[in-house]
């Protein structure tokens, strides 16, 4: 790595991740009471790999979001990652009100006060957020609280990032601005990424491959092969968003 | 009848001077909401009433002593130095009070709204002792401490006790889970937590509490000191009952006041401190 030693210090440090940590997930159940809310899910994704799934409200892909933070017990089977570097951004953008935007972002990072603040500004500044640093979360914009939230993600240099729903708040123009922008992170930093949403243009957008969930089961799994970084009307991606949409609305 | 009929009629109002009128009220109401004078006003008439009616007789000094008559022995009292005895005496008893009883308030708070065992041990028990008003103790606490410090810091420590205990627990209780889910993910262990989610995150129902536990605090106080003590200022009031000295009585009540407004005022300095986050709270 034979980085100059100043301007581009924060990528060197941002971008010390091992690499994206596979996922291996073998027979998954997980259940609420009685009611079942995943069954026998077997899912692998590929190091460094960026992986979509896409499903209507209540088909279980939150949940196993969940699952594989360990915020959801399963009753069965078994789900292998490196969780202690796993990161997610939540649908809302879950700030500390009471903490300003920096220290938000620094709530992801590790080291001395000065390491974590150094870490939080390149952060920010990766995000395009350099000068809210200072700012309490309640002034801010809902697209920039997610960046916010993305920001405070990438500082721990997350080896699997999961994204649940984190642009269904957003307007449509700061959705695909936002999408960009995890996508650029995502190339440069290279963890793995898992990305719940129930736009299929967004599981499309970003994903190398579609995961179709229905009814707590996996039923199809696409790939979707087009150029990085993807452009947005891409013939490919609109041919591959329509046979999805076909599949869900048939199901 | 016919020029009755027309000077009776009733005309149609001209909307300028409609809109004429309303802006001149508005400038009017302006006027009054604008001065940094007009909460003054009233107090202002009360005070000069009140010091006429004085000095006409209207108001005997064994009802009421003059306002100067107030001032006059406040200044008497504060050159012999009985009235800063007597108010530091107890002020110490107010504070120590409020210190002993609201951090076991909030250590309680926390302890029960954290934890569902300590919850299902505690909190009847404390729920079903708050039923009984803490005054009514008085004639126990003095057999037990006669007239001693000890009386006066437990009743006040048991006065603010529960809107500090209560409404930690309801703060800590009110917090959004997703923060706290949010700081497991993010590998804060139980101490950062507490420190960075749960405690700012209740802090502004502990600062609602803390105000109900001032009152009340003033209020215990009063009661214990006029009762059974030999020193404070409700002491000082109740010596000067003995003596129909109305003018010491006025002046322990307006000091008693003075002493809740200055606690009042600093919550609400630590509240613009501490939830400057907040936008009801006018952030920055």
């Amino acid at each position: 790595m034979a980085h100059p030693p100043s301007g581009n210090v924060h990528t060197l440090s941002l971008s010390q991740a091992q690499g994206g940590a596979g996922v291996a997930i073998h027979d998954l159940g997980v259940a609420f009471g009685s009611n079942r809310v995943l069954h026998d899910l077997d899912l692998a994704i590929a190091s460094g790999q960026f992986v979509s799934i896409v499903g209507r409200s209540g088909c279980g892909k939150s949940t196993l979001l969940r699952a594989i933070t360990g915020l959801e017990n399963p009753v069965r089977g078994t789900i292998e990652t490196d969780r202690g570097r796993t990161r997610v951004v939540f649908q809302e953008p879950r700030l500390l009100p009471w903490s300003d935007v920096r220290a938000n972002v620094e709530v992801g990072a590790e080291g001395s006060v000065a390491e974590r603040r150094e870490q939080a500004d390149h952060a920010l500044a990766l995000v395009g957020l350099s000068d809210k640093a200072a700012e309490w979360p309640a002034r801010l914009s809902g697209g920039q609280k997610q960046r916010v939230a993305l920001a405070r993600a990438l500082v721990s240099r997350p080896r699997l990032l999961l994204l649940d729903e984190p642009l269904g708040a957003l307007d449509a123009l700061t959705r695909i601005e936002m999408q960009r922008l995890i996508e650029r992170v995502w190339l440069r930093q290279g963890f793995t990424a898992l990305l719940v949403t129930h736009d299929v243009a967004e599981a499309v957008a970003l994903g190398d491959r579609v995961v179709v969930m229905e009814g707590g089961r996996i039923t199809r799994d696409v790939a979707v092969v087009a150029e990085r970084p993807r452009r947005h009307g891409d013939a490919a991606l609109a041919t591959v968003e329509g046979e999805i949409l076909a599949r869900l609305l048939e199901g | 009848m016919a020029t009755l009929a027309t000077d009776l009629k009733i005309r149609p109002a001209d909307p300028r001077a409609v809109a004429a009128r309303a802006e001149a009220v508005r400038i009017e109401g302006s006027r009054l909401a604008r001065s940094r004078w007009t909460p003054f006003v009233l107090p202002t008439l009360l005070l000069v009433a009140w010091q006429v009616a004085s000095l006409t007789g209207a108001l005997p000094a064994t009802i009421l002593p003059a306002p100067t008559a107030v001032i006059g022995v406040g200044w008497e009292l504060l050159r012999d130095g009985t009235l800063l005895t007597n108010l530091s005496v107890s002020a110490t008893r107010a504070i120590v009070g409020l210190l002993a009883g609201g951090s076991i308030a909030l250590a309680l708070g926390f302890a029960t709204a954290l934890s569902p065992g300590l919850r299902r041990l505690l909190d009847p028990t404390l729920q079903a002792v708050r039923t009984i008003p803490h005054l009514a103790l008085i004639p126990l606490v003095i057999l037990w401490f006669g007239i001693d410090e000890g009386a006066k810091v437990l009743l006040v420590g048991w006065g603010v006790f529960f809107p500090i205990y209560l409404n930690a627990y309801h703060g800590v209780t009110s917090i959004d889970r997703g923060l706290v889910e949010m700081g497991r993910v993010y590998g804060m262990g139980r101490w950062t937590l507490f420190r960075r989610v749960i405690l700012p995150g209740a802090l502004p129902s502990i600062l609602v509490g803390l105000r109900f536990a001032l009152g009340i605090m003033w209020l215990t106080l009063i009661v214990a000191e006029t009762i059974a003590a030999n020193s404070g200022i409700g002491y000082m009031a109740n010596q000067a009952r003995e003596f129909s000295q109305t003018d010491v009585i006025v002046l322990a009540i307006l000091v008693y006041a003075a002493l809740g407004k200055l606690a009042d005022t600093i919550t609400r300095l630590a509240e613009r401190r501490f939830l400057r986050w907040n936008p009801a709270y006018g952030a920055r």
